[in-house]
């Protein structure tokens, strides 16, 4: 049993309603910043998202492609795994299924892969019919290095170390493959509603 | 519990089978809340080896999640837990074979405080000298001892680098740690160097050291994060 | 400039919970790039979990992942580690 430290709060909020918080997660009006390794700096005349894998034929987008695109500004609520939730962010960015659009395939899992090398796999029933998109602002801001600028995968309904900083592309995969925490403890799909933290749960 | 600048405190702690602690090491402080919710961070121990209590100095950062309990709510009989000592890499070596320079910014002065006191509590000869880097005279933890300890002669040296303001009268450094200055204030012969403080002082000093030559091997770092504390 | 990075002392109390004796100065070799350092000044990085690595080719040496009674490590990075228990 730990100690309980008296008069010990922190800083999270307890006046958000409680149907928006997933189970074991604490409110926070901070942007908490984590992460795996050195924040990458790709030029932007170098920066470019690709389509790669299982496919009909690989597709690639320029900055200045992507930016193109018909983009989406959504508000959505974000949970950490390490227990801080976040709601009502406002990111804007280009939907995945957009740039899977007349992609054929016949996989059925993703990997995401970043600069720096980071992976993390996802179904790809899961980042279709509006649930993903390739994000490039935050909070109407372009989206800081610290926080993946130049763009990150969002992926809001699981927890937030599937949402890939620095993302690069997505790779088709036939087969499931463990990305970099799934592979060392963290939870192989992640929903913060089950939580399905870490393996087993 | 005793203030040492208006931000600045430190606890002093009864710790139950306490297996003692060698100067520059660190303990993990975990709060648990009445509902469960539990924060963790890193404190430097400022005290020697030996004494009856550990010491921590805690910076309180506006907004943080852990420091301003410490500093503002925590009051005697209170209790967390605590892990360690931990850290053999980054502690006090009385015999480098040359002399040691200790480069501390802002609360990363702490473990080199703890360096100081054991070296004094053990005599040490060896010749050392502290640069601290601080926003102000007032923001100088432990400015009294700081001072008295360097009028003891033993071979400790202070040098104090002011950057947002100083008193009337300074004839001190009164800009950011750069290379000129290290020049002009790491040993000869330095032998040994422990820079600890916020991660953004601590690279522009170690790019700074090792651009003066001195070897990468022997400058050991504990950076303390983004805002330090 | 890496605002977030720490060294191999902020791993310490973590790697206490699994190794027997100091980590910090059992010396690592890297992998990736050969070279050979005190674990007291790898690089560290605190993200969904903790990460080690190497301060001079940046190479993941180590992963570690807590949920507080089971620690999944993952130890590809580190060709060889010396250390005296």
């Amino acid at each position: 049993m730990p100690i309980i430290s008296r008069g010990f709060k922190g800083r999270r909020r307890d006046d958000a309603p409680r149907d928006r918080v997933p189970p074991g997660q604490y409110v926070t009006d901070d942007f908490p910043v984590l992460s795996a390794g050195p924040t990458p700096h790709t030029p932007l005349d170098q920066w470019d998202f690709t389509i790669v894998g299982e496919v009909d034929e690989r597709r690639r987008w320029s900055w200045d492609e992507l930016r193109a695109l018909p983009s989406e500004t959504i508000t959505v609520d974000i949970s950490c795994v390490t227990k801080w939730t976040k709601l009502d962010t406002v990111w804007e960015g280009v939907p995945v299924d957009t740039l899977l659009e007349g992609v054929e395939t016949s996989a059925e899992y993703l990997t995401a892969f970043c600069d720096g090398g980071y992976t993390t796999n996802l179904p790809l029933a899961d980042v279709t019919d509006g649930q993903a998109w390739v994000a490039y602002s935050y909070d109407g801001e372009p989206l800081e290095p610290e926080h993946g600028g130049a763009a990150r995968l969002l992926v809001p309904h699981l927890y937030f170390w599937k949402s890939a900083k620095w993302v690069r592309g997505l790779r088709l995969t036939a087969t499931d493959e463990p990305g970099f925490w799934e592979s060392n403890g963290y939870h192989n799909y992640g929903d913060p509603w089950k939580e399905q933290r870490y393996w087993g749960d | 519990m005793w203030p040492e600048t208006d931000r600045v405190k430190t606890l002093a702690l009864d710790v139950a089978d306490w297996p003692g602690h060698r100067a520059g090491q660190h303990v993990d402080v975990r709060l648990t809340a009445d509902d469960g919710y539990q924060a963790q961070r890193s404190y430097s121990i400022a005290s020697a080896a030996g004494g009856p209590r550990v010491e921590l100095t805690v910076e309180r950062i506006d907004d943080g999640e852990v420091s301003p309990y410490l500093t503002e709510e925590a009051h005697t009989g209170d209790r967390f837990e605590l892990r360690g000592p931990v850290g053999g890499y980054f502690v006090w070596d009385p015999d480098p074979h040359g002399g040691v320079l200790l480069v501390g910014g802002g609360s990363g002065v702490v473990p080199l405080m703890a360096m100081i006191r054991q070296r004094a509590a053990n005599h040490d000869a060896v010749p050392t000298r502290l640069l601290y880097s601080a926003r102000s005279w007032e923001d100088v933890i432990y400015r009294d001892e700081l001072e008295r300890s360097r009028n003891h002669g033993e071979g400790l040296e202070i040098v104090f680098t002011l950057t947002r303001e100083q008193p009337p009268g300074w004839t001190g450094y009164s800009r950011r740690v750069d290379r000129e200055l290290l020049s002009e204030v790491a040993p000869t012969e330095l032998a040994l160097t422990f820079l600890c403080g916020p991660t953004p002082f601590v690279e522009a000093v170690a790019e700074s050291l090792v651009g003066l030559g001195h070897a990468p091997s022997r400058i050991k770092i504990e950076r303390f994060g983004p805002t330090g504390g | 400039m890496e605002a977030l990075r720490l060294d191999g002392n902020a791993a310490a109390g973590l790697l206490s919970e699994v190794f027997v004796g100091e980590m910090t100065t059992a010396v690592g070799t890297c992998d990736g790039c050969g070279s050979a350092e005190p674990v007291g000044a790898v690089h560290v990085y605190l993200g969904a979990g903790t990460v080690l690595r190497c301060p001079h080719c940046e190479a993941v040496v180590m992963k570690v992942v807590s949920d507080g009674e089971r620690i999944w490590m993952d130890l590809r990075g580190l060709r060889t580690l010396e250390l005296v228990p």
